[in-house]
């Protein structure tokens, strides 16, 4: 079933890369324009720290290692949950009510309606910034933390698809798309780019609690700088928290699925 | 002229019935220029040498930021962008009208109107709550409606533009897209201008973009006043005006090649 499963997501993505490349110049400009404008926002940042020096304590590099975790976590989640993105077109045209008929999980249909591949713009921008940082950095780079680093990758990209699953799921009640929860992915990246500690204790302990960004840079960057945390997180803590990303992937699925039991057709 | 006012207003007025969009729109932008301020805040906490603005300033330049983010974001006309690809576009050609202005003159509508529905509510709200200071003197007020007037020019000069580039990549991608970047970078809407590195300033004040948001913030602020503030305006002007033939001249050449697809 499984395998199955895995067999039929390869042949979604593939129709939908197919059908991407039919626009190959579009899809080169789109790519390099997410290239370009990630890049020049960085840009932006390298101009304020030869101006500033530091932030709170946090260099460059240090600030480049948690930019880049979310860059590169964010770029994949909106490549890969790209469907739950444009969900809302497909309650409102009621085309929602075919993908019910089908033998397969709703979210596993409209996950697989679309893999947006010119995201790697962001991606590789990302990488850029975090390779970049990982040069500069005085850290001793082993197994142990380059695992960690790729953990904290992987559980920021479950917890932005969580996001994107939770913004769906809002339309099976509203049928539109709230802009307002953009302030959660676009503005969680935003605001996560930098160290929480210069945020004000309100706004960071929604980015603890609520929305747990921190989980995903803000505490491994700790292990992987080998830093003590102002805000008092443990190793165990800082080790094991990208793991949050994975739990609110869940919790977000199980409201998901709530949301789908609840659902009533637009019926046009 | 009557019948360019009469597509201005009649558009405006259009695009002001998506007030429910708009509303949603400020309280994402409160949400990101709070975010900016709290950066600023503590880059300004880290370190004491001296900087091209002050951290009053800067505040304000990010809230005027948020509340005029629309002259930034210059998306194409996407009724000319249907029209071009449909070949309907030939009916724009037997109006009795300059189609440069008919089309600026939507340009101008389609960014007046989102300008107009976000700008109040954000210099409302950060007015009374969240550090945005009034302009640093009558005079610099009235200057800075007179170049935020300009800015809406530019970016209707730019968005025709990008429309008429339409013509030769159809698609409604490419000069479009690529424009986007260097606005959010060269406008100051990404950073405020004057924290550029010193040898960059040259090259930033000789781009058109600066004239879109930077200048008229930057009059209001106080941090470009008398003759600089003077200079920074005409420049501003002379690029509208540049941008304004560049884009007749385009259009001209665009239409004499254009094949119209039927259909």
């Amino acid at each position: 079933m499984l395998l199955d499963s895995i067999k039929l997501y390869c042949r979604y993505v593939d129709i939908s890369l197919r059908s991407q490349m039919q626009y190959r110049a579009s899809f080169l400009i789109r790519t390099l324009a997410h290239f370009l404008i990630t890049g020049a926002e960085f840009l932006g940042f390298v101009a304020l720290f030869q101006r500033f020096g530091q932030i709170k304590g946090w260099t460059l590099p240090q600030m480049g290692l948690l930019y880049g975790i979310i860059s590169v976590a964010f770029a994949i989640a909106e490549a890969v949950a790209r469907g739950f993105d444009i969900f809302p077109t497909l309650i409102k045209a009621g085309d929602f009510d075919r993908v019910l008929l089908r033998p397969r999980s709703a979210a596993f249909q409209v996950l697989s309606q679309e893999l947006q591949l010119m995201r790697i713009g962001r991606l590789a921008q990302g990488l850029i910034v975090l390779f970049w940082s990982a040069e500069q950095l005085d850290v001793h780079w082993t197994f142990a933390n380059a695992t960690l680093l790729s953990l904290a990758i992987v559980g920021g990209a479950c917890l932005f698809s969580g996001l994107f699953v939770l913004q769906a799921t809002i339309c099976f009640w509203t049928t539109e798309s709230l802009e307002i929860v953009n302030c959660t992915t676009y503005g969680g990246v935003e605001a996560a780019q930098f160290p929480l500690t210069i945020y004000r204790p309100w706004f960071r302990a929604i980015f603890t609690f609520v929305i747990p960004l921190a989980a995903i840079n803000y505490f491994p960057a700790h292990a992987i700088l080998n830093l003590r945390d102002v805000l008092g997180s443990t190793p165990l803590i800082q080790w094991l928290s990208p793991l949050t990303g994975v739990l609110f992937l869940v919790v977000c699925l199980q409201f998901w699925r709530f949301g789908v039991k609840h659902y009533t057709s637009t019926g046009s | 002229m009557k019948a360019y006012l009469a597509i201005l207003s009649s558009r405006f007025l259009a695009l002001l019935q998506y007030r429910a969009a708009a509303i949603a729109g400020v309280g994402t932008q409160l949400f990101f220029g709070l975010v900016r301020v709290m950066i600023f805040d503590g880059f300004y906490r880290s370190s004491s040498g001296p900087q091209p603005m002050t951290y009053d300033q800067v505040v304000t330049y990010i809230w005027l930021g948020q509340a005029m983010l629309a002259l930034t974001l210059l998306a194409v006309d996407n009724d000319v962008a249907v029209m071009i690809r449909t070949g309907n576009v030939a009916y724009e050609m037997t109006r009795p009208v300059d189609l440069y202005a008919f089309w600026f003159a939507r340009a101008l509508s389609g960014r007046a109107a989102p300008l107009v529905m976000r700008a109040i509510p954000i210099f409302i709200i950060a007015g009374l709550f969240l550090g945005l200071q009034p302009p640093v003197s009558l005079r610099a007020g009235l200057m800075f409606i007179v170049s935020a007037f300009g800015g809406l020019l530019m970016a209707s000069s730019l968005v025709a533009l990008t429309t008429i580039s339409l013509l030769w990549t159809i698609s409604g991608e490419g000069l479009n897209r690529l424009a986007l970047p260097l606005i959010f970078f060269f406008s100051g809407i990404g950073i405020p201008l004057p924290f550029f590195p010193d040898w960059s300033q040259p090259l930033v004040a000789a781009l058109p973009f600066r004239g879109l948001i930077d200048t008229p913030f930057r009059i209001y602020l106080g941090h470009l006043s008398g003759q600089a503030a003077t200079a920074a305006v005409l420049s501003q002007l002379a690029w509208i005006m540049a941008l304004v033939i560049i884009g007749r001249v385009t259009l001209a050449r665009g239409l004499r090649k254009l094949v119209v697809q039927g259909g």
